[in-house]
Protein backbone atom coordinates (compact mmCIF):
# COMPACT_ATOMS: atom_id res chain seq x y z
CA UNK A 1 0.00 0.00 0.00
CA UNK A 2 2.67 2.49 1.04
CA UNK A 3 4.66 1.44 -2.01
CA UNK A 4 1.73 2.37 -4.23
CA UNK A 5 1.36 5.79 -2.58
CA UNK A 6 5.07 6.45 -2.93
CA UNK A 7 4.81 5.44 -6.57
CA UNK A 8 1.95 7.85 -7.12
CA UNK A 9 3.76 10.68 -5.35
CA UNK A 10 6.87 10.03 -7.39
CA UNK A 11 4.89 10.13 -10.63
CA UNK A 12 3.19 13.36 -9.54
CA UNK A 13 6.49 14.95 -8.59
CA UNK A 14 8.08 13.94 -11.87
CA UNK A 15 5.14 15.38 -13.76
CA UNK A 16 5.36 18.68 -11.91
CA UNK A 17 9.12 18.93 -12.34
CA UNK A 18 9.10 17.94 -16.01
CA UNK A 19 5.97 19.77 -17.13
CA UNK A 20 6.10 22.85 -14.96
CA UNK A 21 9.33 23.71 -13.24
CA UNK A 22 11.62 22.69 -16.06
CA UNK A 23 9.48 24.39 -18.69
CA UNK A 24 9.17 27.54 -16.59
CA UNK A 25 12.92 27.75 -16.17
CA UNK A 26 13.46 27.22 -19.88
CA UNK A 27 10.80 29.86 -20.61
CA UNK A 28 12.72 32.42 -18.56
CA UNK A 29 16.02 31.49 -20.23
CA UNK A 30 14.27 31.77 -23.59
CA UNK A 31 12.93 35.24 -22.70
CA UNK A 32 16.45 36.31 -21.75
CA UNK A 33 17.80 35.09 -25.12
CA UNK A 34 14.97 36.85 -26.93
CA UNK A 35 15.72 40.15 -25.19
CA UNK A 36 19.45 39.71 -25.79
CA UNK A 37 18.95 39.15 -29.51
CA UNK A 38 16.44 41.99 -29.80
CA UNK A 39 19.15 44.51 -30.67
CA UNK A 40 20.13 42.43 -33.69
CA UNK A 41 16.51 42.18 -34.83
CA UNK A 42 15.88 45.92 -34.35
CA UNK A 43 18.65 46.67 -36.81
CA UNK A 44 16.44 44.98 -39.40
CA UNK A 45 13.25 46.61 -38.19
CA UNK A 46 11.24 45.75 -41.30
CA UNK A 47 11.03 42.21 -39.93
CA UNK A 48 9.21 43.53 -36.87
CA UNK A 49 7.03 45.80 -39.04
CA UNK A 50 6.02 42.74 -41.06
CA UNK A 51 5.02 40.91 -37.89
CA UNK A 52 3.13 43.95 -36.58
CA UNK A 53 1.13 43.72 -39.78
CA UNK A 54 0.25 40.08 -39.14
CA UNK A 55 -0.43 40.36 -35.42
CA UNK A 56 -1.75 43.91 -35.11
CA UNK A 57 -3.28 45.08 -38.36
CA UNK A 58 -4.99 41.77 -39.12
CA UNK A 59 -6.47 41.70 -35.58
CA UNK A 60 -8.05 45.12 -36.08
CA UNK A 61 -11.40 43.93 -37.39
CA UNK A 62 -12.11 41.49 -34.56
CA UNK A 63 -10.92 44.02 -31.92
CA UNK A 64 -12.93 46.93 -33.30
CA UNK A 65 -16.13 44.96 -33.83
CA UNK A 66 -16.04 43.24 -30.44
CA UNK A 67 -15.17 46.53 -28.73
CA UNK A 68 -18.23 48.11 -30.27
CA UNK A 69 -20.48 45.24 -29.19
CA UNK A 70 -19.06 45.08 -25.65
CA UNK A 71 -19.64 48.82 -25.24
CA UNK A 72 -23.20 48.47 -26.50
CA UNK A 73 -23.97 45.60 -24.14
CA UNK A 74 -22.46 47.52 -21.21
CA UNK A 75 -24.68 50.49 -22.00
CA UNK A 76 -27.81 48.36 -22.28
CA UNK A 77 -27.15 46.39 -19.10
CA UNK A 78 -25.87 49.38 -17.16
CA UNK A 79 -28.86 51.50 -18.07
CA UNK A 80 -31.21 48.78 -16.93
CA UNK A 81 -29.70 48.82 -13.43
CA UNK A 82 -28.90 52.52 -13.13
CA UNK A 83 -32.38 53.68 -14.10
CA UNK A 84 -33.77 51.90 -11.03
CA UNK A 85 -31.75 54.26 -8.85
CA UNK A 86 -32.61 57.25 -10.99
CA UNK A 87 -29.02 57.84 -11.95
CA UNK A 88 -28.97 56.95 -15.63
CA UNK A 89 -26.75 59.96 -16.37
CA UNK A 90 -23.73 58.16 -14.86
CA UNK A 91 -24.00 55.59 -17.66
CA UNK A 92 -20.98 57.19 -19.34
CA UNK A 93 -18.93 56.69 -16.18
CA UNK A 94 -19.92 53.05 -15.91
CA UNK A 95 -19.15 52.28 -19.54
CA UNK A 96 -15.87 54.18 -19.71
CA UNK A 97 -14.45 53.06 -16.37
CA UNK A 98 -15.23 49.40 -16.92
CA UNK A 99 -13.71 49.55 -20.39
CA UNK A 100 -10.61 51.60 -19.66
CA UNK A 101 -9.74 49.84 -16.42
CA UNK A 102 -10.72 46.24 -17.06
CA UNK A 103 -12.53 45.12 -20.15
CA UNK A 104 -10.36 46.95 -22.68
CA UNK A 105 -7.05 45.38 -21.68
CA UNK A 106 -8.49 42.00 -20.63
CA UNK A 107 -10.89 41.24 -23.47
CA UNK A 108 -8.52 42.69 -26.07
CA UNK A 109 -5.79 40.53 -24.52
CA UNK A 110 -7.93 37.39 -24.69
CA UNK A 111 -8.88 38.09 -28.30
CA UNK A 112 -5.28 38.89 -29.11
CA UNK A 113 -4.12 35.62 -27.55
CA UNK A 114 -6.56 33.55 -29.59
CA UNK A 115 -6.25 35.54 -32.80
CA UNK A 116 -2.54 36.40 -32.96
CA UNK A 117 -0.86 34.32 -30.24
CA UNK A 118 -2.09 31.04 -31.66
CA UNK A 119 -0.95 32.08 -35.14
CA UNK A 120 2.55 32.92 -33.86
CA UNK A 121 2.82 29.56 -32.09
CA UNK A 122 1.57 27.62 -35.09
CA UNK A 123 3.96 29.43 -37.42
CA UNK A 124 7.07 28.94 -35.28
CA UNK A 125 6.02 25.37 -34.45
CA UNK A 126 5.63 24.50 -38.12
CA UNK A 127 8.96 26.15 -38.93
CA UNK A 128 10.48 23.87 -36.34
CA UNK A 129 8.61 20.79 -37.57
CA UNK A 130 9.73 21.42 -41.15
CA UNK A 131 13.28 22.04 -39.91
CA UNK A 132 13.42 25.60 -41.16
CA UNK A 133 14.82 26.74 -37.83
CA UNK A 134 17.56 24.11 -38.03
CA UNK A 135 18.30 25.21 -41.60
CA UNK A 136 18.73 28.79 -40.42
CA UNK A 137 21.19 27.70 -37.79
CA UNK A 138 23.10 25.81 -40.50
CA UNK A 139 23.36 29.09 -42.42
CA UNK A 140 24.62 30.84 -39.27
CA UNK A 141 21.37 32.82 -38.98
CA UNK A 142 20.20 32.96 -35.39
CA UNK A 143 16.54 31.83 -35.46
CA UNK A 144 15.87 33.73 -32.23
CA UNK A 145 16.98 37.02 -33.75
CA UNK A 146 15.44 36.31 -37.16
CA UNK A 147 12.15 34.61 -36.20
CA UNK A 148 11.39 34.86 -32.50
CA UNK A 149 12.37 38.41 -31.47
CA UNK A 150 10.43 40.24 -34.23
CA UNK A 151 7.28 38.30 -33.35
CA UNK A 152 7.76 38.96 -29.66
CA UNK A 153 8.19 42.69 -30.12
CA UNK A 154 5.34 42.89 -32.61
CA UNK A 155 3.05 41.45 -29.94
CA UNK A 156 4.37 43.82 -27.27
CA UNK A 157 3.90 46.85 -29.55
CA UNK A 158 0.50 45.86 -30.96
CA UNK A 159 -1.24 44.95 -27.73
CA UNK A 160 -1.49 48.44 -26.07
CA UNK A 161 -2.67 49.94 -29.36
CA UNK A 162 -5.31 47.25 -29.79
CA UNK A 163 -6.49 47.62 -26.18
CA UNK A 164 -6.80 51.40 -26.58
CA UNK A 165 -8.76 50.89 -29.80
CA UNK A 166 -10.99 48.38 -28.05
CA UNK A 167 -11.75 50.83 -25.22
CA UNK A 168 -12.30 53.76 -27.56
CA UNK A 169 -14.61 51.67 -29.72
CA UNK A 170 -16.46 50.47 -26.60
CA UNK A 171 -17.00 54.02 -25.38
CA UNK A 172 -18.31 54.87 -28.83
CA UNK A 173 -20.64 51.85 -28.73
CA UNK A 174 -21.86 52.89 -25.29
CA UNK A 175 -22.48 56.39 -26.64
CA UNK A 176 -24.43 54.99 -29.60
CA UNK A 177 -26.71 52.86 -27.43
CA UNK A 178 -26.89 55.14 -24.39
CA UNK A 179 -27.33 58.51 -26.04
CA UNK A 180 -28.63 57.80 -29.52
CA UNK A 181 -30.83 54.79 -28.82
CA UNK A 182 -31.99 55.08 -25.19
CA UNK A 183 -31.81 58.84 -24.97
CA UNK A 184 -29.55 59.57 -21.99
CA UNK A 185 -28.66 63.26 -22.01
CA UNK A 186 -25.57 63.70 -24.16
CA UNK A 187 -24.06 66.52 -22.09
CA UNK A 188 -24.19 64.64 -18.80
CA UNK A 189 -23.03 61.42 -20.47
CA UNK A 190 -19.74 63.05 -21.45
CA UNK A 191 -19.29 65.48 -18.56
CA UNK A 192 -19.89 62.86 -15.86
CA UNK A 193 -17.46 60.59 -17.68
CA UNK A 194 -14.83 63.31 -17.89
CA UNK A 195 -15.26 64.17 -14.23
CA UNK A 196 -14.89 60.56 -13.10
CA UNK A 197 -12.15 59.18 -15.35
CA UNK A 198 -8.66 60.21 -14.35
CA UNK A 199 -5.78 60.18 -16.80
CA UNK A 200 -3.07 58.73 -14.60
CA UNK A 201 -5.24 56.54 -12.39
CA UNK A 202 -7.45 55.02 -15.07
CA UNK A 203 -6.18 55.57 -18.60
CA UNK A 204 -2.47 55.16 -17.89
CA UNK A 205 -3.03 52.14 -15.64
CA UNK A 206 -5.10 50.58 -18.42
CA UNK A 207 -2.26 51.11 -20.87
CA UNK A 208 0.23 49.59 -18.40
CA UNK A 209 -2.07 46.59 -18.00
CA UNK A 210 -2.32 46.06 -21.74
CA UNK A 211 1.46 46.36 -22.08
CA UNK A 212 1.96 43.68 -19.42
CA UNK A 213 -0.60 41.43 -21.12
CA UNK A 214 1.15 42.03 -24.44
CA UNK A 215 4.48 40.88 -23.01
CA UNK A 216 2.83 37.82 -21.41
CA UNK A 217 0.93 36.74 -24.53
CA UNK A 218 3.84 37.33 -26.91
CA UNK A 219 6.25 35.54 -24.60
CA UNK A 220 3.99 32.51 -24.15
CA UNK A 221 3.24 32.36 -27.89
CA UNK A 222 6.86 32.41 -29.08
CA UNK A 223 7.95 30.06 -26.31
CA UNK A 224 5.25 27.47 -26.99
CA UNK A 225 6.05 27.61 -30.69
CA UNK A 226 9.77 27.21 -30.12
CA UNK A 227 9.26 24.43 -27.59
CA UNK A 228 6.66 22.53 -29.65
CA UNK A 229 7.33 18.90 -30.46
CA UNK A 230 8.27 18.88 -34.18
CA UNK A 231 5.22 16.90 -35.25
CA UNK A 232 1.75 17.82 -36.47
CA UNK A 233 0.39 16.71 -33.11
CA UNK A 234 2.99 18.71 -31.23
CA UNK A 235 2.15 21.90 -33.12
CA UNK A 236 -1.56 21.52 -32.50
CA UNK A 237 -0.92 20.84 -28.81
CA UNK A 238 1.35 23.88 -28.56
CA UNK A 239 -1.26 26.11 -30.20
CA UNK A 240 -3.90 24.95 -27.73
CA UNK A 241 -1.52 25.47 -24.83
CA UNK A 242 -0.77 29.01 -26.01
CA UNK A 243 -4.42 30.00 -25.93
CA UNK A 244 -5.11 28.31 -22.59
CA UNK A 245 -1.95 29.46 -20.82
CA UNK A 246 -2.08 33.03 -22.06
CA UNK A 247 -5.78 33.39 -21.19
CA UNK A 248 -5.05 32.16 -17.68
CA UNK A 249 -1.97 34.38 -17.45
CA UNK A 250 -3.97 37.43 -18.53
CA UNK A 251 -6.67 36.84 -15.93
CA UNK A 252 -4.20 36.04 -13.14
CA UNK A 253 -2.01 39.06 -13.96
CA UNK A 254 -5.15 41.17 -14.06
CA UNK A 255 -5.97 40.25 -10.48
CA UNK A 256 -2.45 41.13 -9.34
CA UNK A 257 -2.30 44.39 -11.29
CA UNK A 258 -5.77 45.47 -10.21
CA UNK A 259 -4.89 44.79 -6.58
CA UNK A 260 -1.76 46.91 -6.97
CA UNK A 261 -3.34 49.75 -8.94
CA UNK A 262 -6.83 50.27 -7.55
CA UNK A 263 -6.79 49.94 -3.83
CA UNK A 264 -9.57 52.44 -3.31
CA UNK A 265 -7.57 55.17 -1.62
CA UNK B 1 2.69 38.68 -51.16
CA UNK B 2 2.62 42.31 -50.18
CA UNK B 3 5.48 44.61 -50.94
CA UNK B 4 7.40 46.17 -48.10
CA UNK B 5 5.92 49.57 -48.94
CA UNK B 6 2.34 48.34 -48.57
CA UNK B 7 3.19 46.67 -45.26
CA UNK B 8 4.73 49.89 -43.96
CA UNK B 9 1.62 51.81 -44.98
CA UNK B 10 -0.74 49.43 -43.16
CA UNK B 11 1.39 49.31 -40.04
CA UNK B 12 1.61 53.11 -40.15
CA UNK B 13 -2.16 53.40 -40.36
CA UNK B 14 -2.50 50.93 -37.49
CA UNK B 15 -0.07 52.91 -35.30
CA UNK B 16 -1.79 56.20 -36.13
CA UNK B 17 -5.30 55.00 -35.25
CA UNK B 18 -3.99 53.18 -32.16
CA UNK B 19 -2.31 56.34 -30.87
CA UNK B 20 -5.43 58.25 -31.92
CA UNK B 21 -7.51 55.96 -29.70
CA UNK B 22 -5.14 56.60 -26.78
CA UNK B 23 -5.46 60.35 -27.37
CA UNK B 24 -9.23 60.00 -27.52
CA UNK B 25 -9.20 58.17 -24.18
CA UNK B 26 -6.91 60.77 -22.58
CA UNK B 27 -8.53 63.90 -23.96
CA UNK B 28 -12.19 63.11 -24.51
CA UNK B 29 -12.78 60.43 -21.86
CA UNK B 30 -10.39 61.54 -19.10
CA UNK B 31 -10.52 65.22 -20.11
CA UNK B 32 -6.83 65.77 -19.59
CA UNK B 33 -6.71 69.05 -21.49
CA UNK B 34 -9.16 71.04 -19.38
CA UNK B 35 -7.31 70.63 -16.12
CA UNK B 36 -3.62 71.13 -16.61
CA UNK B 37 -1.44 70.41 -13.60
CA UNK B 38 0.88 73.27 -14.46
CA UNK B 39 -0.68 76.39 -13.01
CA UNK B 40 -2.01 75.34 -9.65
CA UNK B 41 -1.26 76.54 -6.14
CA UNK B 42 -1.54 74.57 -2.94
CA UNK B 43 -3.41 75.65 0.14
CA UNK B 44 -4.00 73.71 3.31
CA UNK B 45 -7.01 73.33 5.52
CA UNK B 46 -7.30 71.63 8.89
CA UNK B 47 -10.43 69.72 9.78
CA UNK B 48 -11.52 68.03 13.00
CA UNK B 49 -13.12 65.30 10.97
CA UNK B 50 -12.95 64.72 7.23
CA UNK B 51 -15.59 61.98 7.12
CA UNK B 52 -14.82 59.88 4.07
CA UNK B 53 -13.13 62.55 1.98
CA UNK B 54 -10.73 61.00 -0.51
CA UNK B 55 -7.62 62.17 -2.30
CA UNK B 56 -8.61 63.54 -5.75
CA UNK B 57 -12.00 64.64 -4.46
CA UNK B 58 -13.12 67.86 -6.15
CA UNK B 59 -12.77 71.30 -4.57
CA UNK B 60 -15.77 73.38 -5.52
CA UNK B 61 -16.75 76.96 -5.11
CA UNK B 62 -20.30 77.96 -5.95
CA UNK B 63 -20.66 74.46 -7.40
CA UNK B 64 -17.86 74.87 -9.93
CA UNK B 65 -14.82 72.60 -9.69
CA UNK B 66 -11.82 74.83 -8.96
CA UNK B 67 -9.33 72.21 -7.84
CA UNK B 68 -8.69 68.80 -6.34
CA UNK B 69 -7.65 67.38 -3.00
CA UNK B 70 -4.03 66.37 -3.45
CA UNK B 71 -3.09 65.00 -0.05
CA UNK B 72 -4.63 64.08 3.29
CA UNK B 73 -2.62 63.39 6.41
CA UNK B 74 -3.04 63.35 10.14
CA UNK B 75 -1.31 66.01 12.21
CA UNK B 76 -0.12 64.43 15.43
CA UNK B 77 0.42 67.81 17.14
CA UNK B 78 -3.08 69.20 16.91
CA UNK B 79 -4.82 65.85 16.28
CA UNK B 80 -6.48 67.21 13.19
CA UNK B 81 -6.63 66.11 9.59
CA UNK B 82 -4.56 68.30 7.28
CA UNK B 83 -5.95 68.42 3.76
CA UNK B 84 -3.88 69.88 0.95
CA UNK B 85 -5.90 71.41 -1.87
CA UNK B 86 -4.56 71.92 -5.37
CA UNK B 87 -6.40 74.97 -6.65
CA UNK B 88 -6.34 76.02 -10.28
CA UNK B 89 -4.22 79.14 -10.69
CA UNK B 90 -6.98 80.88 -12.64
CA UNK B 91 -9.10 81.15 -9.50
CA UNK B 92 -8.18 83.49 -6.65
CA UNK B 93 -9.89 83.49 -3.26
CA UNK B 94 -9.79 86.07 -0.44
CA UNK B 95 -7.56 85.24 2.50
CA UNK B 96 -10.44 84.73 4.93
CA UNK B 97 -12.29 82.19 2.78
CA UNK B 98 -13.71 79.17 4.54
CA UNK B 99 -13.70 75.48 3.60
CA UNK B 100 -16.48 73.08 4.31
CA UNK B 101 -16.73 69.35 3.68
CA UNK B 102 -19.97 68.66 1.89
CA UNK B 103 -21.69 65.66 0.38
CA UNK B 104 -23.07 65.54 -3.13
CA UNK B 105 -26.60 64.26 -2.73
CA UNK B 106 -27.67 62.04 0.14
CA UNK B 107 -25.14 59.26 -0.36
CA UNK B 108 -22.87 60.84 -2.93
CA UNK B 109 -19.15 61.49 -2.81
CA UNK B 110 -17.73 64.10 -0.46
CA UNK B 111 -16.10 67.26 -1.72
CA UNK B 112 -14.71 70.48 -0.29
CA UNK B 113 -16.78 73.60 -0.73
CA UNK B 114 -14.87 76.88 -0.58
CA UNK B 115 -16.91 79.95 0.39
CA UNK B 116 -15.10 83.19 -0.40
CA UNK B 117 -14.62 85.75 2.37
CA UNK B 118 -14.32 89.50 2.16
CA UNK B 119 -10.61 90.13 2.61
CA UNK B 120 -8.88 92.24 -0.02
CA UNK B 121 -5.73 90.06 0.08
CA UNK B 122 -5.91 86.83 -1.89
CA UNK B 123 -4.74 83.38 -0.81
CA UNK B 124 -1.40 82.30 -2.20
CA UNK B 125 0.44 78.97 -2.33
CA UNK B 126 1.26 77.54 1.10
CA UNK B 127 -1.45 79.42 2.97
CA UNK B 128 -3.77 77.71 5.44
CA UNK B 129 -7.49 78.24 5.56
CA UNK B 130 -8.45 79.36 9.07
CA UNK B 131 -12.19 78.76 8.95
CA UNK B 132 -13.20 75.17 8.34
CA UNK B 133 -16.24 73.09 8.94
CA UNK B 134 -15.94 69.34 9.36
CA UNK B 135 -17.88 66.66 7.60
CA UNK B 136 -21.26 65.79 8.97
CA UNK B 137 -21.06 62.35 10.53
CA UNK B 138 -24.41 60.66 10.52
CA UNK B 139 -23.82 58.83 13.81
CA UNK B 140 -23.04 62.10 15.65
CA UNK B 141 -26.12 63.69 14.15
CA UNK B 142 -28.34 60.84 15.33
CA UNK B 143 -26.68 60.93 18.76
CA UNK B 144 -27.30 64.65 19.04
CA UNK B 145 -30.91 64.22 17.99
CA UNK B 146 -31.54 61.51 20.57
CA UNK B 147 -29.82 63.57 23.26
CA UNK B 148 -31.98 66.59 22.43
CA UNK B 149 -35.12 64.48 22.50
CA UNK B 150 -34.16 63.11 25.90
CA UNK B 151 -33.45 66.61 27.21
CA UNK B 152 -36.86 67.78 25.93
CA UNK B 153 -38.56 64.88 27.70
CA UNK B 154 -36.82 65.78 30.98
CA UNK B 155 -37.91 69.42 30.65
CA UNK B 156 -41.58 68.49 30.26
CA UNK B 157 -41.70 66.32 33.33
Amino acid sequence: MTGRIAELLRALGARIINNWVWRLGFAFRFLWFTLKESGASFRRFHLTIREIYFTGVLSLIIILVSGLFVGMVLALQGYDTLVRFGSSEVLGVLVSLSLVRELGPVVAGLLFASRAGSAITAEIGLMKATEQLAAMEMMAVDPIARVVAPRFWAGVISMPLLAALFSAMGVFGGYLVGVQLIGVDEGSFWSQMQAAVDFREDVLNGVIKSLVFGVAVAWIAVYEGYDAAPTAEGVSGATTRTVVTSSLAILALDVVLTALMFRGT
Amino acid sequence: MMTRKELDLWVGIFAVIGIGAMLFLSLKVANLASFSAGDTYQIQAKFDNIGSLKVRAPVKSAGVVVGRVSEIHFDNESFEAVVTLNVDGRFKFPKDSSAKIMTAGLLGEQYIGVSPGGDSVNLKGGDTLKLTQSAVVLENLIGQFLYNKAAEGDGKK
